[in-house]
């Protein structure tokens, strides 16, 4: 044991730096800088602070650097991090009301007050392969501005809720719990729900979103709204005794507005599901805004069984640091184990053979 | 202190360096770079719930005189928050308050207006504007 102890160490140092040699690729070419993974893939970026649930665009530039574009190993670089830093507190839950727009869309009203802002995206794009960018060295033509008229930019939610069509968000300021403090047990309330889907794999969170589009859970959801832009962060320090800006984050919310039929105690009308998350991760909020109002099958009398609206499945499965822990474990010495499986299944065969 | 929380570190210390007579000041506590977790809300407006954290560097400072000033802002810039912090404590003096604010705070609050304006521009040149048939007519 000794013996493969020493021989493992040596075997592991050569690895990795194999690892970062490879990692630096053909050094011909010019080394990345973290400043560029940060300012041109800023949405692998993004995903990383919003998976890793620390938000640091420097920090998370670097862990993608790093990770050599393994976003999920990056995630994880960002959690291991995090656990070195001291916590100061809590923020003010963010004004998403107030936000400086750079996106805002509505699938429920052509015409809303504020109007339809489509800000830096994807959409509309012919997804055709831009050979330009393989020559580098072109600036683009830059963004044409347009007069800004300040119109304010009110919830799709806030409008139906007026009507009373849509179902009010419980008014309470209780201390949500945490669950990078407190394991997560079930049933996890709200709260607790978004918190885990708010650092929950992007790539999980769609395809449970998508499945409940496919019938597995279907809420009939409409995009109410989606806006994308700068937040101010509030903080109490409490040697000042008041809030201060600790800066401003860019955050992505969507609004899922979903058909709800009534029950004894309630009329019909729309209910929600929300998705908040770091940065510009349209696709995330949305699924977990999908996601969310799936969870929410229970508290509204729906019946539960699709994988969506079954909490212990979803929140339990949903991180992917956990998820990816779980899975590559399996590649690490199981020596021992496996001896007493070969052992197990050499006796049955024995046995099955002296049956014959 | 908003202000300097979004102003970066090189950009206070050009305007604040020039200034005469700046006193010398002590560290009492950092700068130290810690997290702060973000909260949001329910639905946009309901009840809280926990984000994610952020990172926070934090300093506070002493003068001469025993004024105490603190800085608290994102990221992990120490200068900053250290800068953030002198300054707020330079500014507890009524005396030395409106030259700072002339020199310092407001030439940066001005600056985070216009990238505010600038994209808020940008934005503007992406809003649609729909031609229904009626309005062709």
């Amino acid at each position: 044991m000794y013996v493969a102890t020493k021989g493992g160490e040596r075997a592991i140092g050569a690895a990795h730096a194999w690892l970062d040699e490879t990692g630096r690729g053909d050094p011909a070419l010019p080394e990345l800088t973290a400043d560029q993974v940060q300012a041109q893939l800023g949405l692998a970026v993004d995903r990383v602070m919003a998976e890793g649930s620390c938000h640091d665009r420097g920090l998370a530039a670097l862990a993608v650097k790093q990770s050599r574009g393994d976003l999920i190993e990056a995630a994880f670089l960002l959690r291991a991090y995090r656990t070195t830093l001291p916590r100061f507190g809590a923020s003010a839950p963010l004004d998403t009301n107030a936000m400086a727009i750079q996106r805002r869309i509505s699938a429920t009203y052509k015409d809303l007050p504020g109007g339809q802002v489509l800000g830096p995206t994807f959409d509309y794009t012919h997804r055709l392969l831009d050979f330009r960018l393989a020559a580098a060295g072109q600036l683009p033509s830059g963004a044409p501005e347009a007069e800004a008229n300040n119109e304010p930019t009110p919830r799709v939610t806030e409008m139906l809720a007026r009507e009373g069509l849509m179902q009010r968000e419980a008014e309470s300021e209780a201390e949500p719990g945490d669950l990078t403090r407190e394991p997560l047990s079930f049933p996890a309330d709200r709260a607790l729900r978004l918190q885990a889907l708010a650092r929950g794999d992007e790539g999980f969170l769609l395809s449970l979103g998508y499945s409940t589009q496919r019938g597995y859970g279907g809420n009939h959801p409409f995009v109410g709204e989606i806006r994308m832009g700068e937040v101010a962060v509030g903080f109490t320090p409490p040697e000042l005794g008041f809030e201060i800006d600790l800066g401003d984050i860019t955050v992505t919310e969507c609004q899922m507005v979903n058909q709800f039929k009534g029950s004894r105690t309630e009329p019909p009308q729309f209910t929600r599901g929300y998705g908040l998350v770091f940065g510009h991760g349209e696709r995330k909020a949305m699924s977990m805004a999908l996601v969310d109002r799936a969870l929410r099958a229970s508290e509204l009398g729906e019946a539960a069984e699709a994988p969506a609206q079954q909490q212990e499945f979803v929140l339990s499965h949903c991180d992917n640091v956990e998820a990816t822990g779980f899975v590559e474990h399996l590649k690490l010495p199981h020596y021992v184990d496996f001896q007493s499986e070969l052992e197990n299944v050499r006796t049955m065969r024995a046995s099955v053979e002296a049956a014959k | 202190m908003s202000i300097l929380a979004r102003a970066e570190a090189a950009e206070i210390a050009a305007r604040l360096d020039p200034l005469p007579g700046l006193p010398a000041h002590k560290r009492l506590r950092g700068p130290e770079t810690g997290l702060v977790m973000v909260r949001g809300r329910t639905g946009g407006d309901g009840a809280p719930f926990n984000l994610g954290e952020m990172t926070v560097t934090r300093c506070a400072v002493r003068l001469a005189d025993g004024t105490v000033g603190h800085g608290y802002v994102a990221g992990r810039d120490a200068r900053q928050a250290e800068l953030a912090a002198l300054l707020d404590a330079l500014m507890q003096d009524p005396e030395r308050r409106p030259g700072l604010e002339a020199a310092v705070i407001g030439p940066l609050e001005r600056a985070q207006a216009d990238r505010r304006a600038s994209q808020a521009r940008k934005a503007a040149a992406t809003r649609v504007e729909f031609f229904t048939m009626t309005q062709m007519r």
